[in-house]
């Protein structure tokens, strides 16, 4: 009953919410701060204080998606009548969108993004995949020197990956890989095996191996049995690894920065490498951040109800 | 359906030795109980039958084929797992026909069969739930029906109704029964309940530390236990056991128990019989179920006066603890027979249920006097 309870028990509960109320502010703050500088106009993203009430537009994500240069002189008024809405938003910012012929030049962003998306997409199934088969094996299989192998695979953890860099560098120069998405998702495979190992077999310890073993007797081999019943049942486990192999390849910034310049850059070493290009338009940079942001926030929120209970997997498990 | 035998089976986890030379005939549409503490080698005998588990030498034939070297999958055997073994994630309905599907097996066939099954073990309400949703009883009623299925050659049950209460327990023992009756699948039952066993099996393998101990109905090992482990593992209460020495006085033998307890007359044809069994007798050990222990209230011709210790009252009958020397005897009465501890009474040792061991090998002396 509420009325009983006791004055203590009230303060701490007042307490706990205030601190969740800091806590939660503190964390969303540099969000805010990101995807409210991604909506300003440019005169507003530098101001001190910062201004907090203003009228969003998306000029920012016009400018981020395609090429463009200052204006020398002003837009002959029929060419401004004639464009479309969007370009009148960068005749308006004092520069105009270069061209090829009729078609408008993209910016570099775009395929940035899409070499973010194809190689932590493809290193995170790799990973998962090649992670699950692996944890099945140790899980179910007496393997000879089982414990030392695992923790040899754990150990390729245990360096900060920066220190083999200029090495790993050199070795991809040797071999042509440097500036491929082939050579980034290998690396980036290769990051989070070893995590992709260790927590799967957590989780496929966790299913116990009667389930298998029934449906090897029901008459299905081995094989089957992982895929009907073993993977099925490995899906909060294989979900919860997917989401922290993808945040890793997605968010790693200094590999990517050594390894490609261009062809197969990612958005994290690209959004940076605008800041130095002639005058720093803030609002830009924050779009990019900010669409930069969303995938993972997507792919977290797609996979959330596998993720909480991957996180307590063992504790309501019967 | 299919006829199982067993012949000259090892098994080793590492240096541990965990099935010792088995040697076992299941006839086709039998019921066999494998029976036994835990740890004895009961599942994994059991395992090794299903393919679970690789046999270190011996051989495991299926109507008449070897089978151990064939995977779990391609000997159309069934397992029903002491804790069921559900798929969580398919509905009752689909955990059924799983088998089914293995063989891709029509799909109105499958569907058929599925009904059929259900409606056999009366769960047809609960096909398009999903195994969580179920109570334990249900579970295994669901997990039979996934065995039955397929009408496999044989169906292998480990612990199956072990993890449900007493009650749901006996009404599953009746329903294998009768299950058993219906479809006539050889079957191999491992249990470490002795009810269990005594009351489904048409034969009972006792098993204790990997080895074979006895193969009898349950009427036999109850009866005529092999040796002294399955005399005191059969039966409950358990049978009495005292260390015994012969003492003989011209035509009368008589059985003093433990050190210095009370003579007990015997019938004179013992000395021979024991002696044709290859006495002398220091290493004698006899058994007798409580209800061999006759009690009365006035002396009687064999009869010995021993003081009551402790009554326990079960209801259909009391069993009361006769003090005998420095231990007891276990003895069965008609409920409140004996009014109290401290009584004193008259007990004979029926001689038509006692049973003779060498201490030594443990081994009954198939001495059964008066038959």
């Amino acid at each position: 009953m509420a009325a009983v309870k006791s004055s203590g028990a009230l303060v701490g509960n007042r307490l706990a919410i205030t601190a969740i109320l800091v806590i939660t502010i503190v964390f969303l703050a540099p969000i805010y701060w990101i995807a409210s500088t991604a909506f300003k106009p440019r005169a507003l993203a530098t101001t001190v204080p910062p201004t907090v009430f203003f009228q969003p537009e998306i000029t920012p994500f016009i400018k981020l998606f395609v090429k463009r240069v200052q204006l020398t002189k002003p837009v002959d008024p029929a060419v401004y009548e004639a464009a479309p809405w969007w370009e009148k938003r960068i005749f308006d910012n004092g520069e105009r969108v270069l061209r090829t012929g009729p078609n408008v030049q993209l910016s570099a962003y775009p395929s940035r993004f899409m070499n973010s998306l194809i190689i932590a997409i493809t290193s995170t199934v790799l990973a998962v995949g090649m992670g699950t088969f692996t944890a099945y094996g140790f899980s179910r299989f007496k393997i000879k020197g089982e414990q030392d192998l695992l923790f040899f695979i754990l150990s390729t953890r245990m360096l900060p990956p920066v220190v083999v860099a200029i090495p790993m560098f050199l070795m991809y120069r040797a071999v042509g890989m440097t500036d491929t998405h082939i050579g980034l998702i290998v690396l980036y495979t290769a990051f989070n095996l070893s995590f992709s190992v260790w927590l799967m077999k957590g989780f496929m310890d966790e299913i116990p191996k009667e389930y298998e073993e029934a449906a090897l007797v029901d008459g299905y081999t081995r094989m089957q049995a992982f895929f009907k019943i073993v993977l099925p049942e490995a899906a909060t486990g294989i979900a919860a690894t997917a989401v922290f192999c993808f945040i890793t390849a997605w968010n790693e910034y200094a590999f990517a920065l050594i390894m490609t310049n261009r062809r197969a850059q990612t958005a994290p070493p690209f959004i940076p490498s605008q800041l130095g290009s002639g005058v720093i338009d803030w609002t830009v940079i924050a779009a990019g951040t900010f669409l930069f942001l969303l995938p993972v926030a997507i792919f977290t929120f797609a996979l959330r109800g596998h993720l909480l209970r991957g996180v307590t997997f063992g504790a309501i498990r019967k | 359906m299919a006829e199982i035998v067993l012949r000259d089976v090892q098994k080793y986890f590492g240096a541990v030795h965990i099935i010792k030379d088995l040697n076992l005939t299941i006839a086709d549409r039998e019921f066999v109980v494998l029976l036994g503490p835990s740890g004895c080698g009961k599942t994994t005998t059991l395992r090794a039958i299903a393919g679970l588990e690789e046999i270190s030498s011996g051989e495991i034939l299926i109507d008449g084929r070897p089978v151990h070297d064939l995977e779990a999958s391609n000997r159309d055997i069934a397992f029903v797992f002491q804790l069921y073994a559900l798929y969580p994630h398919l509905t009752v309905f689909e955990n059924i026909a799983f088998p089914l599907r293995a063989t891709g097996e029509k799909r109105s066939e499958v569907e058929k069969q599925v009904r059929e099954v259900a409606r056999a073990l009366d769960i047809v309400h609960l096909l398009k739930k999903r195994p969580s949703a179920l109570s334990g009883g249900d579970m295994q009623r669901v997990a039979i029906g996934r065995a039955l299925v397929r009408r496999p050659k044989a169906i292998l049950m480990d612990e199956p109704i072990g993890a449900l209460d007493a009650k749901l327990r006996e009404d599953m023992r009746t329903e294998l029964k009768r299950l058993h009756i219906e479809n006539k699948a050889t079957s191999v039952y491992v249990t470490h309940d002795q009810v269990e066993a005594m009351s489904l099996a048409d034969r009972i393998v006792v098993m204790n530390e990997g080895i074979l101990q006895q193969v009898g109905t349950p009427t036999d090992v109850y009866q005529n236990p092999a040796n002294l482990f399955v005399a005191q593992f059969i039966g409950s209460p358990v049978m009495n056991i005292a260390k015994a020495t012969l003492a003989t006085e011209g035509e009368r033998s008589a059985l003093v128990l433990g050190e210095n307890g009370d003579a007990f007359p015997m019938p004179a044809e013992l000395k021979g019989r024991l002696t044709a069994r290859g006495g002398p007798f220091g290493d004698l050990k006899i058994g007798i179920r409580p209800e061999g222990v006759l009690v009365a209230h006035e002396a009687g011709e064999g009869f010995v006066p021993l003081e009551a210790h402790l009554i326990e009252p079960l209801g259909a009958y009391d069993i009361v603890d006769l003090k005998v020397g420095g231990s007891f005897l276990r003895a069965r009465t008609r409920s409140g027979f004996v009014s109290g501890p401290g009584e004193r009474v008259f007990a004979r040792l029926d001689e038509t249920q006692t049973h003779f061991f060498d201490t030594k090998s443990g081994q009954s002396l198939q001495i059964r006097l008066g038959a």
